[in-house]
């Protein structure tokens, strides 16, 4: 909870990454008060590249000054760190916790690079064929959201757990990307379970403020795609 | 088929981190080699359908997949010695996060020093030069990157010093030169039972680099 003496949490960032978005997710499940530091588009702030510079990359979370780099690493952090605040982000038995991080691992590992092609697919044969990655992809967590949610509302179960994090930041670009490629991911008639569960998740308390309107990315997208086609001035 | 087994490729590097790990915790398993180059087995492909890749650990009949979430999923499963990873959270995520870095840069860049040849090859060697610096710095004069004892961090990069020759000779350079901390840390890491006996000789992998060479067509 915050320190008496000032926040002691921080979090740079930008508003439409999904990875800071899961570090988001993660302190609002938790009830942690945190100071979120929108870093500018153009240039990386000395905040950033000196509290990662390995990567100098967003999201990090600073806790009393120092720093916790890589998304899915700060979730598992804010977990153990307030470990008796909200509730267990990871389960307990050690192979749940293997199956949770599993799943999650999958998610950057296989389907986030399969959606980063599709963004990238010049021709429509590689649009159709990237596009039916992440459709195979969705479907192995459709069947995944059966065991690990044991009947209830979440990959976490009863609540948003880790592999809900993982995958369930990307929901607002997905909607984005719906609409631009024409293509449905997450058909309710195919992927019954992650069309009600997308919902649930981002009407959930934790997401519900953190998570940019469509609209929005939409238009920060065509803002980006619009200044890299202008050469920049003189 | 016992309480523990192991699927598993002798000269893989992922999978020598779970042989370090199960030996560093003590416990009994049953190693099954599988033959990565050729057909795989119904119970590989039945434990990891959607990898189809070895390490996969299976205990009492359940698998865990992926290297790094196996190593950690024995140091969870085993609590009560040799822990791996630190106590507190803070130490816990820069082990992560170090973790992680081998695959990532040390090892996605490594690869490259032997899968390229000439200019390519050369900017990989630069490349992996810096990785090195980085993890020369994040060593420091410990004695192990996880401190005084032998922890995650070192788990996840001690099978790929048997890399070390290999990546010498293709590309070029001496680890010794760029990174002596590190090139002494590997050498206490082979002092050590449990690395020692997982670890395949560096003729052996410089032999295995040679197959892969071929098999992706680099002459």
């Amino acid at each position: 909870m915050a320190a008496a003496g000032g926040i002691e949490v921080k979090l740079i960032g930008a508003w439409p990454s999904p990875f800071v978005l899961r570090a988001r997710i993660a302190l609002n499940l938790k009830g942690v008060e945190y100071e979120f530091l929108q870093e500018k588009f153009e240039e990386k702030s000395e905040l950033l590249l000196r509290s990662n510079p390995v990567y100098k990359k967003i999201p990090v979370l600073l806790h009393h000054g120092k720093p916790i780099c890589e998304s899915m690493i700060i979730v598992e952090y804010v977990d153990e760190a307030w470990p008796a605040a909200g509730r267990a982000i990871l389960p307990a038995d050690p192979y749940e916790r293997a199956l949770h991080r599993f799943w999650a691992s999958y998610v950057d590992d296989k389907l986030n690079p399969s959606g980063a092609a599709l963004s990238k697919a010049q021709t429509e044969e590689a649009k159709v064929e990237a596009a039916g990655q992440v459709i195979a992809g969705l479907k192995l967590l459709e069947e995944a959201f059966g065991r690990l949610s044991k009947g209830e509302g979440f990959f976490g179960g009863d609540d948003i757990g880790y592999v809900d994090i993982a995958l369930g930041c990307f929901l607002g670009w997905l909607k984005v990307t719906e609409k631009t490629s024409g293509v449905k991911f997450i058909d309710e008639e195919k992927m019954p379970l992650l069309a009600r569960w997308a919902e649930r998740f981002c009407a959930h308390e934790a997401v519900k403020a953190v998570m940019p309107e469509p609209e929005r990315l939409a238009e920060f997208a065509r803002k980006r795609a619009a200044s890299a086609k202008t050469p920049p001035a003189n | 088929m016992k309480a523990v087994v192991l699927l598993d490729f002798w000269a893989s590097p992922f999978g020598q981190r779970c042989r370090i790990a199960l030996a560093e915790k003590g416990v009994d398993y049953e190693y099954r080699e599988e033959n990565v180059l050729g057909d795989k087995s119904p119970l590989l492909l039945q434990s990891n359908p959607v990898h189809k890749k070895i390490p996969v650990l299976i205990h009492d009949g359940k698998p865990v997949c992926e290297s790094l979430i196996i190593v950690q999923y024995i140091d969870e499963a085993w609590p009560d010695r040799a822990p791996l990873l630190p106590a507190d959270p803070y130490s816990r995520a820069q082990a992560r996060f170090w973790a992680d870095f081998v695959d990532v840069k040390f090892n996605e860049c490594g690869s490259r020093l032997w899968k390229l040849k000439g200019e390519a090859q050369a900017a990989a060697k630069e490349e992996f030069i810096g990785i090195l610096k980085l993890l020369e710095g994040e060593l420091g004069d410990k004695k192990y990157f996880g401190g005084d004892a032998f922890g995650f961090v070192d788990v996840a990069l001690a099978p790929f010093v048997s890399w070390f020759y290999s990546y010498e000779t293709c590309a070029g350079f001496s680890i010794e030169e760029a990174a002596p901390k590190v090139a002494a840390w590997g050498k206490r890491c082979m002092e050590r039972e449990s690395v020692a006996n997982a670890l395949s000789h560096p003729d052996k992998i410089y032999e295995i680099v040679g197959v892969l060479k071929k098999k992706f067509g680099v002459e």
